[in-house]
């Protein structure tokens, strides 16, 4: 028997990914954000989170995406990490879906730049391919610090 | 009372509430093995203790009771409700022993042989318990009777009653253990996250009440603010550890380190009831022991020795608490040989830490605390403070890391204190806002030392610059400025009127000035961690949340002030520069003021060997180097100016292209000629005004007869100038 999986998945410069449905805290529209100078580029801010700080990370530029056009408000997916939450900014909201393990498959080899790494595989879904992120290893920027 | 038998007794009445329950629930489950070895442990350990703090009767009493205990393990007989009552008696006469030690901190003359010999019949008489019949059914069946047979208080046996005559155990409790509860630290660490999240929105609340203006909000606000004070100063006391807590061990490892050394220390502790954060208490823990153990070891002399000096053969180490300003200030003294400036000198000069030149011209006071210096303590075991796993900067670092300082005060022969001054909490700090490119940053309060205004005038005319590095005449002391914007690399919003605002903050003893773009107000803040993903940037230390619900970055000061080079990194070897700055700013120095190229410099007096004029002619080239043969060896020349300044300021003065000016320097054995422009002067000065060097061979900036002056740091120069593959060594 079929396993289903439950991914939140968003939108990101066109592209269709999930989290999966777990490790998500919340969804919560743009906020107001501190920005962090002298850190990576993939840090935008700072924000407030009812009292708890939250670092905002710009999954276009972690993915190695053009840039946002301005005045597109980000949505913040909120995630659980062993490092506490973190938001990951994308583009827009979809719906949580479930999906048929059997329809995953692995990246493929051709697969390169800085979302190698990062995105762990896609589904196969009508019309469409839905890849999946790895949070944790988003959220590790060990390899993207600041330029300095 | 001493403190190991403190915590004895606290320990101790803690577990025996837990006998309590364990024998009364034995009883209802007699064969419940988990219970019993939790018993038997908990009276082996009191046993264990009493031997080792040598009570007689308590190590008596529990002793007996353990056998009994042994033999239930056994199985050679079944607890019973005969047994239950011996062994609560047991636990009775611990009580009781226990309370006569914490009044009169003596083991009191009781009697225990009832009790003892109460238990050792129960243990004989194990074959006849064992062949009794009654032995308890299945605690299923029995549960339901038992229970309503035994109330939770031990039941009034002749044998307890005969004990516990003088008091009642459980109306006496010990004052220790019923004063205090023992509470899960990550419970107090959210509590302590909760109040700060109530100060904020109190503070929004106070925000919005200005801005409303309705009487019917004031007063609820007002007592809202009032209470939070209260809770969050309730709150922050709850973490708050005496410093004693810290000493309990000191007795020891002092007796233990005089004692493989071969000396006599006496150790007096004072001021232990100060209270600290518990993360404060924490973090100073290191460090302490290092600087009790450099004193045991290094400060205090041999028996011999002191007496020969005239001292008592005995050592005193003294450590004291207090409060001081809103810190607690921890003083290490000892009376030991104190340390020698001159051979701290000599050790830093032969680690490479320092040159000779510049340890020479330093104050004793400022010697001593070279001791400070990364490598310094590790390199060898010569000095007073040789290392010992760790050195001395890191008890620096990490009493600096939580916001403190130390210092450092020797008298040779008389002894050395060692003073750590540091803040009472670290979760919530008053801090001034600033705003920078239209963000708004905490500086913490503890590094503030004033606050300077420059109006568009001032801004202009007031900013001088050393080498591009801007200056600011403070007082007549030149102050170094930084600007925060350019440091943090972020789009400078520059006031208006061209004016500019200078928070004057002291990093590691050097003071500088942060230009910023405005200055908010001060407040108390909620410091919170900076993920990991944020670690890298060393120019925060954490964050807060602001009274409008904004986040704001909290400056690292020392990480800044390393970020703009106003102190040099913890590993940097120029570190070195550091103190030897601050000692010529309490010494008078006499030195050649020199023209060069447009500059003026000053080279010590000290380091000058001649003064000497030589034809150009006789500049010969070497290799790409300019030499002269001079008295019998080659002299390099070195142009004490930027080249390209050199150049233009020739083409003014052609004369001087026919002879040399050259003032002969000397370090470490050798010699070099350094060209300069003219000869103006030797003056003593003292030299109070300085700002870090500009380039390479310059040791810092100064003004000498009011105008600026580059001090030139000779060691280096002829370092450079006698490169190592045609140096003598």
């Amino acid at each position: 028997m079929p396993v289903d999986r439950q991914f939140c998945t968003f939108l990101l410069a066109g592209h269709h990914f999930g989290v999966d449905v777990t490790s998500v805290q919340e969804i919560i529209r743009a906020q107001e954000m501190t920005r962090v100078p002298l850190t990576a580029p993939v840090v935008r801010g700072l924000i407030n989170l009812r009292g708890q700080i939250v670092t905002a990370l710009d999954l276009r530029r972690r993915l190695g995406l053009p840039d946002r056009p301005d005045g597109d408000p980000p949505v913040n997916v909120v995630v659980r990490t062993d490092d506490g939450a973190v938001s990951l900014l994308v583009d827009e909201i979809g719906d949580v879906l479930d999906v048929p393990e059997s329809a995953f498959e692995q990246s493929p080899e051709t697969l390169t730049g800085p979302a190698r790494g990062l995105i762990r595989g896609a589904y196969k879904l009508d019309g469409r391919l839905l890849l999946i992120l790895d949070t944790d290893r988003t959220v590790d920027l060990a390899d993207a610090r600041a330029p300095d | 009372m001493n403190d190991i038998i403190r915590d004895f007794l606290l320990e101790t009445h803690e577990s025996l509430a837990q006998l309590d329950l364990d024998l009364v629930a034995l009883e209802k489950t007699p064969r419940d093995r988990e219970t019993l070895d939790r018993v038997f442990r908990a009276l082996h350990t009191v046993k264990g203790t009493a031997g080792f703090l040598g009570l007689d009767r308590l190590q008596a009493v529990s002793h007996a009771g353990e056998n009994l205990l042994s033999r239930l393990r056994a199985g050679e007989i079944i607890f019973n409700p005969e047994i239950a009552t011996a062994m609560l008696a047991v636990v009775d006469a611990v009580r009781r022993i226990l309370a006569g030690l914490e009044a009169t901190g003596q083991e009191e003359e009781a009697d225990f042989s009832d009790i003892i010999r109460r238990l050792e019949a129960l243990t004989k008489g194990a074959a006849s318990n064992r062949a009794q019949p009654a032995a308890p059914p299945p605690p299923v069946v029995v549960g339901p009777t038992r229970v309503t047979v035994l109330p939770p208080e031990p039941p009034p046996a002749p044998v307890l009653a005969a004990v516990s005559m003088a008091e009642p155990a459980e109306g006496r409790h010990s004052a220790v253990s019923d004063g205090s509860i023992r509470v899960d630290v990550g419970l107090l660490d959210k509590l302590m996250t909760l109040v700060g999240e109530l100060v904020l929105a109190r503070n929004q609340l106070v925000g919005f009440r200005a801005a409303r203006e309705d009487p019917a909000l004031h007063g609820p606000v007002q007592r809202l603010d009032q209470l939070t004070t209260e809770l969050q100063a309730g709150v922050m006391k709850t973490r708050m550890q005496p410093v004693g807590s810290l000493w309990g061990k000191f007795p020891r490892v002092v007796r233990d380190l005089a004692a493989a050394c071969g000396k006599q220390v006496r150790l007096d502790l004072d001021g232990g009831d100060t209270d600290l954060d518990k993360s404060v208490v924490e973090a100073i823990r290191d460090p302490l022991t290092h600087i009790v153990r450099n004193a045991v070891d290094h400060g205090i002399e041999p028996p011999a020795d002191r007496l020969s000096r005239g001292k008592p053969a005995e050592g005193r180490l003294h450590l004291h608490a207090a409060h001081e300003g809103g810190k607690v200030v921890i003083r290490v003294s000892d009376d030991g040989g104190g340390i020698d400036p001159g051979r701290v000198r000599a050790k830093a000069v032969a680690a490479g830490l320092l040159s000779a030149d510049l340890a020479a011209r330093q104050s004793d006071r400022e010697a001593v605390n070279l001791v400070f210096l990364p490598g310094f303590s590790t390199a060898d075991r010569v000095t007073h403070f040789s290392g010992r796993g760790v050195g001395m900067d890191v008890v620096r670092t990490n009493v600096e890391k939580i916001g403190g300082t130390v210092d450092l005060e020797s008298r040779p022969g008389g002894g050395t204190t060692v003073s750590m001054k540091i803040p009472l909490t670290l979760a919530i700090i008053p801090a001034l806002t600033v705003t920078c490119g239209g963000d708004r940053y905490c500086i913490p309060q503890v590094s503030l030392l004033e606050l300077v205004r420059l109006d568009g005038d001032q801004a202009h005319t007031g900013v001088e610059y050393v080498h591009g590095a801007p200056v600011y005449r403070l007082r007549g002391n030149l102050l170094p400025l930084v600007h925060l914007d350019r440091l943090l690399r972020v789009d400078p919003t520059r006031p208006a009127d061209g004016g500019a605002t200078v928070v004057v903050i002291q990093a590691d003893d050097r003071p500088f000035g942060l230009v910023v773009d405005d200055i908010h107000d001060t407040g108390e803040i909620v410091v919170k961690p900076l993920r990991k993903q944020l670690k890298g940037a060393a120019a925060f230390s954490g964050a807060t949340i602001l009274g409008d619900g904004r986040v704001a970055l909290i400056l690292d000061v020392l990480g800044l002030a390393q970020r703009a080079g106003v102190v040099s990194g913890p590993r940097d070897r120029a570190a070195a520069e550091r103190p030897s700055a601050v000692a010529a700013a309490q010494a008078r120095e006499t030195v050649l003021l020199v023209a060069s190229g447009g500059g003026r410099m000053a080279i010590p007096l000290a380091a000058v060997d001649r003064l000497e004029e030589f034809p150009r002619a006789s500049v010969e080239r070497v290799g790409g180097r300019s030499v002269v043969q001079y008295r019998g060896e080659i002299l390099p020349l070195v142009r004490a100016s930027r080249p390209s300044r050199h150049k233009r300021a020739a083409k003014r003065r052609p004369d001087e292209q026919r002879r040399l000016q050259v003032a002969v320097c000397a370090a470490d054995g050798r010699r070099v000629g350094l060209v300069v422009s003219r000869l103006l002067d030797v003056v003593e000065e003292a030299v109070t005004a300085r700002a870090p060097a500009g380039r390479a061979g310059v040791l810092f900036t100064a003004v000498v007869q009011d105008r600026v002056t580059e001090f030139l740091d000779i060691a280096a120069v002829v370092k450079a100038a006698h490169p190592a593959a045609v140096s003598p060594e």
